[in-house]
């Protein structure tokens, strides 16, 4: 019975995204050789991590936001803002860590948790609620900080330069939260609760779910997790800055790593394991383009390109997936589905 | 013969009237609505701004300041499409940056490539709309998705061939269609060619929505499945408004280059500009509600918000903050407005139906894009 359920349902959507990350791991592998490089040397390796961590953190929280069917296009303001309250609380002093840490999560929360209420009370769609408030978060920045602000200690930017073998430590951490993250949304009532409401809100709140609940707790983490990604970034630059979040397009690119990683952008379907493979990816992309000496613009057109290519392998698929329905196609939109 | 029996019941009843109400009673209705409250708030904005700064009440000044704002207003034109289908349009800003630079590249100083140049510019445009939308309708991919790999790889692109730097300068016959007007004109001087560029185009886009093509877009973006089984092809109906989103950030790229110059940062953060003066003219994201002049309406009264907080006297640093708290609290009554709106005649238990309703039609980014 297994084996027959499996050769009907062959693939799932994270099983493509791991087949995606392995071919462009091979790819990796055969453009770095052609270019006289060692892909899988440690340097190279712990470069493919460390590049992975920043944007892993914002994806994990952007899964969550988009399971619950919202948008954090928030998270490089987050990312910003922390950065300067961190750097500067710390100023270079070892005692201030704690307090710099805790006052970046603290603040990060309230923002997730402020972007939850007004999605949840007020009925604003995520993407609406949460542009609003980066662009809240924006104007405070660009009001109060011109360039580069305050400075880590020694000890902070540990954090940042700590490497187990060819794993940095930020990677270690990152996929700590991954691991807690996955608790949550299997073992969890709020993790499934967070399935049910992005899968179609009415029914779950008819089925007696406190739909507020998964929407506040998915915005906050996602806040959360983006903060100890701007902790990271300051960590590893020993400065705050008011801009880094947004010049690092990472509500973005966060967004296409989710879906990328086969996370259904309506919400209801999808994994933190896919999101990390997908983030993996840009990853690989960056260092191999990097690798080859393509520029830096070009680079954006290639991932473009990926972006759509890759979300359109299993976009197909989710449709084919579906059950059939009792209407005859005609003309055109016959070919159309034909053509699918 | 028994078919023509009700027939001849239907005449011999007298007809339906065509409206409920007088046409005040209509147009007070309409105002009450998020689609007309934009007008009210841009009414109140302008007083708002005369009263803090004299000098706008002059009608020439108002004017040139309607000339500045027709490329935000046109693009929300475009947006709107797109939006009221159900899609996002994300790649609006960087179709803005390609066509600036292309005409600072290909035109040059040669006023006889002005014709064929635009031509070229409005052909690159179209192309555009229809990537986006079959990337949209045919490969069944997210339009966010698809128009933001259309945004990083156009923007990439157009940054690749200008090494990020300002380059070419287009004829400045060329740049007068943002720049110039009809001059001599009394009471208000001078009419600005965007100006006029945003009024036909209005017109256009309000002719086009009391179309069946409208009304059918509409009807795409409010429920894709009943749209389709009505027997519209929505792939059509939702390229046609991509390609009309790329176009009317074509020709918002045409105006900037007058003023605006030639780099290739000129478009950035356009689309959300866009997005947001088209949820502020009380679109719902997600489709299916709203009023294409009202986007044209809602971009006006973010820039008269800008001029007011200029006004005042506000660091030009907090425009981003106020933007922001203006949309959630818009977009927050809206929803609300829209909902007792669409149900004007139920009674009683008021506050248990409206709070249903209210959670009933959370419009999902992106992904109403019916079967596809």
């Amino acid at each position: 019975m297994s084996a027959l359920t499996r050769r009907t349902t062959p693939l799932t959507s994270t099983g493509i995204v791991l087949v995606l990350l392995a071919v462009s791991l091979v790819a990796g592998f055969v453009l770095t050789a052609v270019e006289g490089r060692n892909f899988l040397s440690s340097g190279n390796i712990s470069a493919l991590l460390t590049g992975i961590s920043i944007l892993g953190f914002i994806a994990i929280g952007q899964t969550l936001v988009i399971l619950v069917g919202s948008l954090d296009l928030s998270v490089p303001y987050v990312v910003s803002l922390v950065s300067v309250l961190a750097a500067g609380t710390m100023a270079g002093q070892d005692g201030n860590v704690l307090p710099a840490v805790a006052l970046a999560l603290l603040v990060a929360a309230a923002v997730g948790l402020v972007n939850g209420a007004i999605v949840a009370y007020l009925g604003v769609h995520g993407f609406i609620a949460t542009l609003g408030t980066g662009l809240v978060i924006s104007g405070y920045l660009a009001t109060n900080y011109q360039g580069s602000h305050g400075s880590a200690p020694r000890s902070f930017r540990l954090v940042g330069a700590t490497q187990v073998g060819p794993v940095p430590l930020s990677t270690l951490i990152l996929l700590g939260c991954a691991v807690l993250v996955v608790l949550m949304l299997r073992r969890t009532r709020v993790g499934h609760h967070l399935y049910a409401v992005g899968g179609n809100r009415e029914v779950a709140r008819l089925s007696g779910i406190r739909t507020s609940v998964p929407v506040l707790v998915a915005h906050t983490l996602s806040s959360v997790l983006a903060a100890l990604a701007g902790l990271l970034l300051v960590a590893r630059l020993s400065v705050g800055s008011p801009t880094i979040g947004s010049q690092g397009d990472y509500d973005l690119m966060s967004i296409a790593a989710v879906v990328l990683g086969g996370t259904l952008l309506a919400g209801g379907k999808g994994n933190v394991v896919g999101t990390l493979a997908g983030v993996a990816i840009f990853s690989v992309l960056d260092n191999v383009m990097g690798v080859m000496g393509v520029s830096a613009f070009l680079q954006d057109v290639v991932r473009g390109l990926v972006i759509v290519v890759a979300v359109a392998v299993y976009a197909r698929r989710e449709i084919d997936r579906r059950p059939a329905r009792f209407e005859r196609p005609t003309g055109l939109d016959a070919a159309l589905q034909e053509a699918k | 013969m028994t078919t023509s029996t009700p027939l001849l019941e239907r005449t011999e009843r007298a007809p339906l009237p065509e409206h409920h109400r007088s046409w005040t009673g209509r147009a007070a209705a309409a105002l009450a609505t998020p689609g007309g409250a934009v007008y009210v708030l841009v009414v109140a904005l302008l007083v708002a701004t005369v009263l803090a700064n004299p000098n706008f009440g002059d009608p020439g000044v108002v004017i040139r300041f309607l000339g500045r704002t027709a490329p935000i207003a046109i693009a929300a034109i475009g947006q709107y499409y797109v939006i009221v289908s159900g899609e996002f349009d994300l790649s609006m800003g960087a179709v803005v940056a390609a066509q600036v630079v292309m005409a600072g590249n290909l035109i040059g100083e040669d006023e006889s490539r002005i014709l064929p140049v635009t031509l070229l510019m409005l052909a690159v445009g179209v192309l555009i709309g229809v990537l986006n939308g079959l990337g949209t309708t045919l490969l069944g991919v997210p339009s966010f998705i698809v128009t933001l790999g259309m945004m990083l790889a156009l923007g990439g692109l157009v940054d690749h061939l200008t090494g990020g730097a300002a380059t070419g300068n287009p004829a400045d016959s060329f740049r007068e269609i943002g720049r110039g007007g009809i001059e001599d004109v009394p009471v208000v001087d001078v009419i600005p060619y965007p100006l006029i560029i945003l009024a036909v185009l209005g017109a256009l886009a309000s002719w086009s929505m009391r179309r069946p093509f409208g009304r059918s877009l509409v009807a795409a973006g409010d429920n894709p499945d009943a749209a389709r089984v009505s027997g519209s092809s929505l792939w059509w109906l939702k390229t046609r408004a991509f390609v009309i989103s790329s176009l009317s950030a074509t020709v918002a790229g045409i105006i900037l280059v007058g003023y605006a110059g030639v780099h290739p940062s000129v478009g950035q953060g356009y689309e959300f500009t866009a997005i947001t003066a088209v949820v502020l003219g009380g679109v719902v994201l997600g489709g299916g509600r709203g009023w294409v002049l009202s986007a044209a309406a809602g971009a006006v009264a973010l820039e008269l918000l800008f001029v007011l907080l200029t006004a005042l006297g506000v660091e030009s640093t907090w425009r981003a903050t106020v933007q922001g708290l203006i949309i959630i609290a818009a977009v927050a009554v809206a929803g609300r407005a829209w909902q007792r709106g669409r149900r004007p005649r139920r009674t009683g238990s008021s506050s248990a139906t409206s709070s249903r309703h209210l959670t009933h039609h959370q419009p999902t980014p992106g992904t109403t894009t019916g079967d596809n």
